[in-house]
C-alpha cells in the first residue's frame, strides 16, 4: 500500500491531558494538533529489515544472562502479528520491547525501586516481523511496581512496546497487559484510553495452544496499526 | 443496515514511560554490555552529500522545566529532498535519528546533513524540514512537529496554511547559532506552545 494514510480514529487513543496521570498535566499541549493529508514525509519512514539481528535479540531470558544462567521469573512466551487497519500484514517492521524484572525493578539508573536486580536479566529486547507479520519474545512475566502519583499506585505487570510500521506517521509506542490483572483497572495509565474496548485491545491473552510444556507459557498480543488507501486519484495536497 | 466496513480496530498508545531508555537507548541508562546498540545515532554517514548541521535544542514542559527523560525521533530527507527508500535516494543517509535528552540539562543534539526541499506532484516543494516526533513520561501519544530553517522561504508550505494563527509557525523555525548549528526548542504547552500535527 503506497497511499495516504487513514485518518486518526477519533476518540481512540488517549487524550493529551489526562489528570489521574499527574505527568501528563504540564506535559499536554493546550492548543488542538493541527490536521492535515499525509505526504511524502509522514507516508515514508525508516526500514529495519536489514538490519542484522543477534541470535538472541528476541530472547530476554538469555541476551542479557551469564552463560549458562537465565533470567528469574514465570517464563513466557509473547507472540502475535503486526497488521495494519485493512488486515493486511506488516512484514519486515521493527518491534522493540521493554519491561521490569520479575520483581517489578528496571535495569535503568532512574530507577530506585527497593525491588532487587536479577543479574541475569536486562529487559529489552528486538524483532522483525515475518513475511506474515508474526514475531515472537521469549521472556519472564514483569512484576507490578509501585510509582509516585497517587498515594498508593501500583502499575499492572506490563510490557512496553514500540512499533514502526512502513511511514513515520504510522509510528506507534504503547503498552501491553496481562489478561486477568486486577490492577489494570486501577491504574491511571491504563485508564487514561477513554474506550474500554480500546483498552482491552492492549491486554494480551493466556494461549495455551502456543504455550511449550513444561517451559513457558504464551500470550497472544496483535497489534494494528493505521491502513493506508488505494490511490484512487492523485489530488492536490490540502492547502495548494 | 448497511454492509459492515472491515477494518480492525487500532491499537492506542499509552506513554513510553520514565524508562523508555531500556528499550530504545539502552546505552544511555546505564545497562552494563546491552544486548544491542542504539538505533538511529547516524542520520548521515560521512559519505553524505550536502551541508553538515548541528541541531540542538530542549524540550520544556508547561512550568517551563525542560524535559530530561524525553526521548526524540526524527525523519529527514537527503540533501535533494529524496527520502530514504525513494528511489535516487542518497544511500549513505539514513534518515532516521533517535536521541536521548540529556540526564542533567534536558538538551539533545544530533549531527545531520540540511535536508532538500522535498518536490511534490506538479510545480510544488515543501520547503526543507525535519520531522521530529516526541515522546516521554506524562506523554501519552507521541507528538508531531517539524523544525523548518530561518533562511528559507515558507511562504509555499501547504502544511503551514492550514495554520489560521499565523504567529505560531515561528514556534516551528529552528533559530540560526553560526553557520551550521541551530537550535531549536520545543514548548509543550503554555505560551509560545509548539504546533503540534495530526499526521
Amino acid at each position: 500500500m503506497t497511499g495516504a494514510l487513514f485518518p486518526r480514529q477519533a476518540g481512540l487513543h488517549p487524550p493529551a491531558f489526562t489528570p489521574g496521570y499527574k505527568t501528563s498535566v504540564l506535559r499536554s499541549p493546550q492548543r488542538a494538533l493541527i490536521s492535515f493529508g499525509s505526504g511524502p514525509s509522514e507516508e515514508t519512514g525508516p526500514a529495519f529489515g536489514h538490519v542484522k539481528l543477534g541470535e538472541h535479540d528476541n530472547d530476554l531470558l538469555l541476551n542479557h544472562a551469564r552463560p549458562g544462567q537465565s533470567a528469574i521469573g514465570e517464563r513466557i512466551i509473547v507472540h502475535g502479528r503486526l497488521l495494519d487497519e485493512g488486515g493486511r500484514p506488516i512484514p519486515g517492521a521493527l518491534i522493540e520491547i521493554w519491561q521490569a524484572n520479575a520483581g517489578g525493578r528496571y535495569r535503568h539508573k532512574k530507577d530506585g525501586y527497593l525491588a532487587p536486580l536479577d543479574p541475569d536479566f536486562g529487559g529489552c529486547g528486538r524483532a522483525i516481523t515475518a513475511e506474515d507479520g508474526s514475531y515472537v519474545f521469549r521472556t519472564i512475566k514483569p512484576g507490578a511496581y509501585p510509582w509516585p502519583n497517587g498515594p498508593n499506585e501500583w502499575r499492572p505487570a506490563h510490557i512496553h512496546f514500540s512499533i514502526f510500521g512502513h511511514s513515520f506517521g504510522q509510528r506507534l509506542i504503547s503498552q501491553m497487559y496481562f489478561e486477568g490483572d486486577p490492577l489494570i483497572a486501577r491504574c491511571p495509565i491504563a485508564q487514561t484510553i477513554p474506550d474500554k474496548e480500546a483498552l482491552n485491545r492492549l491486554v494480551a491473552a493466556l494461549d495455551m495452544a502456543e504455550t511449550k510444556p513444561m517451559d513457558a507459557i504464551a500470550y497472544k498480543f496483535d497489534i494494528v496499526l493505521r491502513g493506508r488507501r488505494q490511490t484512487h486519484f492523485e489530488n492536490r495536497l490540502e492547502g495548494m | 443496515m448497511v454492509q459492515k466496513l472491515d477494518r480492525l480496530g487500532l491499537t492506542p498508545s499509552q506513554t513510553a514511560g520514565p524508562y523508555v531508555h531500556i528499550g530504545l537507548a539502552p546505552e544511555a541508562c546505564g545497562i552494563e554490555k546491552p544486548p544491542f546498540p542504539t538505533l538511529g545515532t547516524e542520520i548521515a554517514g560521512p559519505a553524505a552529500k550536502g551541508t553538515r548541521i548541528t541541531v540542538r535544542g530542549r524540550v520544556v514542559d508547561g512550568g517551563d522545566l525542560p524535559l530530561r527523560d524525553c526521548l526524540i525521533e526524527t525523519w529527514q530527507a537527503d540533501a535533494a529532498g529524496i527520502y530514504p527508500g525513494q528511489q535516487g535516494a542518497d544511500p549513505a543517509v539514513t534518515g532516521f535519528g533517535r536521541f536521548p535528552a540529556d540526564f542533567t540539562s534536558g538538551e539533545f543534539s544530533f549531527e545531520t546533513v540540511r535536508p532538500g526541499a522535498v518536490d511534490l506532484p506538479g510545480d510544488q516543494a515543501i520547503p526543507p524540514h525535519i520531522s521530529f516526533w516526541i515522546f516521554a513520561r506524562g506523554i501519552n501519544h507521541g507528538l508531531h512537529t517539524r523544525m523548518y530553517f530561518p533562511e528559507d522561504n515558507l511562504s509555499g508550505d501547504p502544511l503551514l496554511a492550514r495554520i489560521e494563527h499565523r504567529d505560531r509557525i515561528a514556534t516551528l523555525v529552528a533559530e540560526a547559532r553560526g553557520e551550521t548549528e541551530y537550535w531549536f526548542e520545543i514548548r509543550l504547552q503554555g505560551a509560545g506552545e509548539t504546533v503540534f500535527f495530526d499526521i
